[in-house]
């Protein structure tokens, strides 16, 4: 099976460069028989990287271990889950993956793209087949996940153990999926311009690829963040290392190529800025890879490194060159159909939105590139850390909350007086009570209260929006509650989606806030003694150490330090923190006999967690002290961690809404029928 | 002795190991406990040394989380001897902290000891000054710079639209007051 994957890799480089070719070639030509062979080369891409893809899974699952993969990166007793997460758990692997998901996504665009923008499928299947080119072209030459051993070991060196986690299992692909389906709106975007059919057409080509793209990334970075806490074991989630930052950049570009498009599609304005945008935001899930391949800056996250890295730079060069020539070329048909009237407008409201978004991106880009930048430049490496990003981040971070609450309900071209004062004043006054309150009840943090009035703000107005919503229905259509909101919600998924994804967002900052509350306490406890930790929320929890039991389980000996926990004298439970040693057998029998077993990594950490919605106990088991029962813990209490995971299905449910099937009102461009009788009577008097 | 007596005897007899042991039980309960050796050491890693006030101290967790661990593991000290327990790096840097503090150094002599042994990378952000200060204000004199440009922009084009709105103005003046309440209450909502 190997050597079938092996062999639909080599065919599919062939494919997928004459793919490219007849793509553009026909494209550009407009001959029918070329275009309709660019699209048959996508589909039979497809096929060749499911037979890649099903030759590595079987050689995985069938512990062919002379395949050096095979070898580097599972081992007999990995459990069957995590065998198949080893699949985009290395190197090779996750390029594989990477090819599978491209193919099927780029088959997917030329399946179900409407026929009115057939004119565009042909340069978009040359883009993807470029892109498939490069990556089966890079697995070829310098990673090749067949590639064989001389002599076949007897077991394989096993999964990395913070890799066996189940939200690893689900992470990596979720993030990979939002990474690679940005080629699919950024293959359109290279058609507009190779088109030169620069309309509106492309953007409503792409829009759910848009909304696909984002959702997964969205959900690969908070899985991310929900596997760095509770496998990394330091009792946070977001630590701003570069591969944490690569993850983000694209998603920040993205989230303004979100708003900015509604824009371009309701008053012809930014057609420049929406193909920078959403070039950049493929170009940086490519620098994402590169950084997380290439070794060049250091990260936690980093587990495969290799030349490959450089591949993607000269890739990413490359493309940027490209991309760049080619809008340059199409400067004049990218000009404004209109000009912004006010600076109080929605239309500002965005742009401004769009200037930190794009300023976050580009503080988070400078700093984790800042220190290779202060080597060339000084011959000697600074490190930017935490205090950094924090420092810069956090004011844009809440400017862009507050206009997360501004920007959707201010008026299109020029907002007056009434409007403001019609749609802000409750949300303002509800927002400065809750400043107030947050104040009075001694929360003493200025960036915490900052953020909690603003989140109560943009809150109030989401809420008033719906209220408004379903009052119109009910007055209207005589409709109750529940019927108004489905229908409100069914009949405009795109805004009221995007009003659920604010809230999920909103509840993302609330819960960030709890990281400047945080509280740690490290304790050496022998069975029986107790310590006692003040929670920020006034409460006092008391740890009494219970000892240590050790075990063997799947792949590995476990050490589980246990604890007794009261919260203010009441008994809440029992928690447990775990040391494991993973091993590998020397002989392929089971159960492993207690000679045969070869320690494979150094032990990991599983923190004992138990969360409520006001905060997290977070216990770590460091180790013994002596080789005694006598353990050594860190302690600490998280607030508000539980609404960061909250927040994140609430995105999900808001970006599902919006992108759920059905009949939606289309934005409609200035000149086009707004209805309304205001419309009317300028229509009839100006006629 | 007659039997009744016997048998009070012989329950108490019974019962005075069973009250002697419970007894000893409770006195042992008292002790300080003792603890036990683990089956199977190594499977904990390196062992860990007891914790001390210093290691909980503010003062030199604030510093440890300034300075990083320079194992290349990428965390500040603090967080790496609290999280990765197969370094040994961060708590020998942690050790030199307290040293450093019982010598009575303040937080920036000892921020100094560090950079003068390992460089400047010893720091978890950069120092404020000289090619730095470009890390520092680069983003947002960037974001002002451009939302400079944006702005005049946005007045070059209101000027514009002014223009084309005057051009293009509607003569309303035949409305009636009802219709024109209408219409600015449509205006107002128009919206999305």
């Amino acid at each position: 099976m190997t050597i079938l994957g092996q062999l639909a890799l080599w065919i599919a480089l062939l494919v997928s460069a004459w793919g490219t070719f007849v793509g553009f070639y026909g494209g550009l030509t407009r001959r029918r028989e070329l275009i309709a062979s660019a699209r048959r080369a996508t589909y039979v891409l497809c096929g060749l990287a499911m037979v890649a893809a099903a030759g590595l899974l079987v050689a995985i699952l069938k512990h062919d271990f002379n395949v050096a993969y095979v070898a580097s990166y599972t081992s007999r007793d990995l459990p069957t889950v995590y065998l198949l997460s080893a699949f985009y758990g290395g190197q090779s692997g996750s390029m594989l993956f990477w090819v599978l998901v491209l193919s099927i996504f780029a088959s997917l665009a030329q399946w179900l793209t409407s026929r009115k923008y057939e004119y565009l499928l042909p340069f978009v299947a040359g883009v993807t087949s470029a892109v498939t080119l490069f990556f089966v072209a890079t697995m070829l030459f310098s990673a090749n996940p067949f590639a064989r051993l001389a002599f076949t070991p007897a077991d394989g060196q096993g999964l990395n153990p913070q890799l066996q986690n189940p939200g690893m299992v689900v992470h990596p692909p979720m993030l990979y999926l939002g990474y690679i389906s940005i080629t699919i709106p950024f293959a359109f975007a290279v058609a507009a311009l190779m088109s030169r059919r620069l309309d509106t057409g492309w953007l409503h080509a792409i829009r759910k690829w848009t909304i696909v793209s984002w959702l997964f990334l969205s959900i690969g970075i908070t899985l991310g963040m929900w596997w760095a806490y509770v496998e990394l074991g330091w009792g946070g989630y977001w630590a701003w290392d570069p591969v944490e930052n690569a993850s983000f950049l694209p998603w920040l570009t993205m989230t303004a190529f979100l708003h900015s498009v509604m824009i371009q599609e309701k008053r012809g304005m930014l057609k420049k800025w929406n193909m920078v945008l959403i070039s950049l935001s493929f170009f940086l899930s490519i620098f994402g890879t590169f950084i997380t391949r290439s070794g060049i800056i250091s990260s936690v996250h980093s587990f495969a490194q290799s030349s490959v890295g450089y591949y993607f730079l000269g890739g990413l060069i490359a493309l940027v060159l490209g991309m760049a020539w080619l809008l340059y070329t199409r400067l004049p048909m990218l000009e404004s159909e209109s000009h912004l009237e006010s600076m109080v407008s929605r239309e500002a409201s965005f742009l401004f939105n769009n200037l930190i978004l794009v300023g976050i991106a580009f503080s988070v880009l400078w700093g984790t590139i800042f220190p290779v930048i202060s080597e060339v430049v000084r011959g000697h490496q600074v490190t930017v850390g935490p205090p950094f990003f924090n420092q810069v981040n956090i004011p844009l971070g809440l400017a862009l909350l507050a206009l997360t609450g501004i920007g959707p309900l201010i008026a299109w071209r020029k907002a007056s007086v009434g409007n403001l004062r019609r749609q802000f004043a409750v949300p303002v006054a509800l927002g400065g009570i809750a400043a107030v309150v947050v104040t009075a009840i001694g929360m003493g943090h200025f960036y915490a209260i900052l953020t909690i009035s603003l989140a109560v703000f943009v809150t109030a107005t989401i809420l008033q929006e719906f209220v408004r919503g379903v009052g119109a229905r009910h007055r209207l259509h005589g409709e109750n509650v529940a019927q108004a909101l489905v229908r409100l919600v069914g009949r405009n998924r795109r805004r009221y989606g995007g009003y659920v994804v604010h809230l999920g967002i909103v509840t993302y900052f609330v819960a960030f806030t709890g990281q400047a509350f945080k509280v740690d306490r490290e304790a050496s406890l022998k069975p029986g003694d107790s310590v006692e930790v003040a929670s920020p929320w006034g409460h006092t929890y008391t740890f009494t150490h219970l000892g240590v039991s050790q075990y063997d389980q799947l792949n590995r000996l476990v050490s589980a330090a246990s604890v007794e926990v009261a919260k203010d004298g009441k008994r809440v439970g029992v928690m447990s923190s775990e040391k494991r040693q993973h091993f590998t057998c020397e002989v392929p029998t089971r159960p492993c006999p207690d000679q045969m077993r070869r320690k494979s990594f150094e032990p990991s950490t599983e923190a004992g967690i138990r969360s409520d919605l006001q905060e997290d106990i977070y216990i770590v088991y460091a180790g013994s002290v002596e080789g005694t029962e006598e353990a050594v813990y860190r302690f600490t209490i998280n607030p508000l961690v539980w609404w960061l995971w909250y927040g994140g299905f609430v995105l999900v449910a808001g970006g599902v809404i919006t992108l759920w099937p059905g009949t939606t009102v289309r934005a409609t461009r200035q000149g086009d029928t707004q209805g309304g009788y205001a419309a009317q009577i300028v229509e009839s008097k100006g006629a | 002795m007659n039997r009744r007596l016997a048998l009070r005897w012989l329950g108490l007899g019974a019962a005075a190991p069973l009250v002697a042991l419970s007894r000893r039980a409770a006195a042992q309960g008292t002790q300080e406990p003792e603890a036990q050796g683990l089956y199977d050491p190594f499977r904990v890693g390196r062992p860990q040394n007891r914790i001390t006030d210093y290691e909980n101290d503010p003062f030199i967790v604030g510093i440890e989380t300034r300075i990083r661990c320079v194992c290349g593991c990428n965390l500040d000290v603090y967080t790496c001897r609290t999280t990765d327990f197969t370094c040994t790096t961060s708590p020998a840097m942690h050790r030199e902290v307290v040293q450093l503090v019982e010598g009575g150094k303040t937080a920036q002599e000892i921020l100094d000891t560090f950079i003068a042994e390992h460089g400047e990378m010893v720091l978890m952000a950069p120092k404020k000054e000289g090619f730095n200060l470009l890390a520092y204000f680069l983003p947002g004199t960037a974001v002002v710079m451009v939302g400079g440009i944006l702005l005049w922009f946005l007045w070059k084009g209101r000027e514009r639209a002014v223009a084309v709105q005057a051009a293009e103005r509607v003569d309303l003046s035949g409305l009636s007051s009802e219709d024109r309440k209408r219409l600015e209450a449509e205006l107002e909502n128009l919206e999305s």
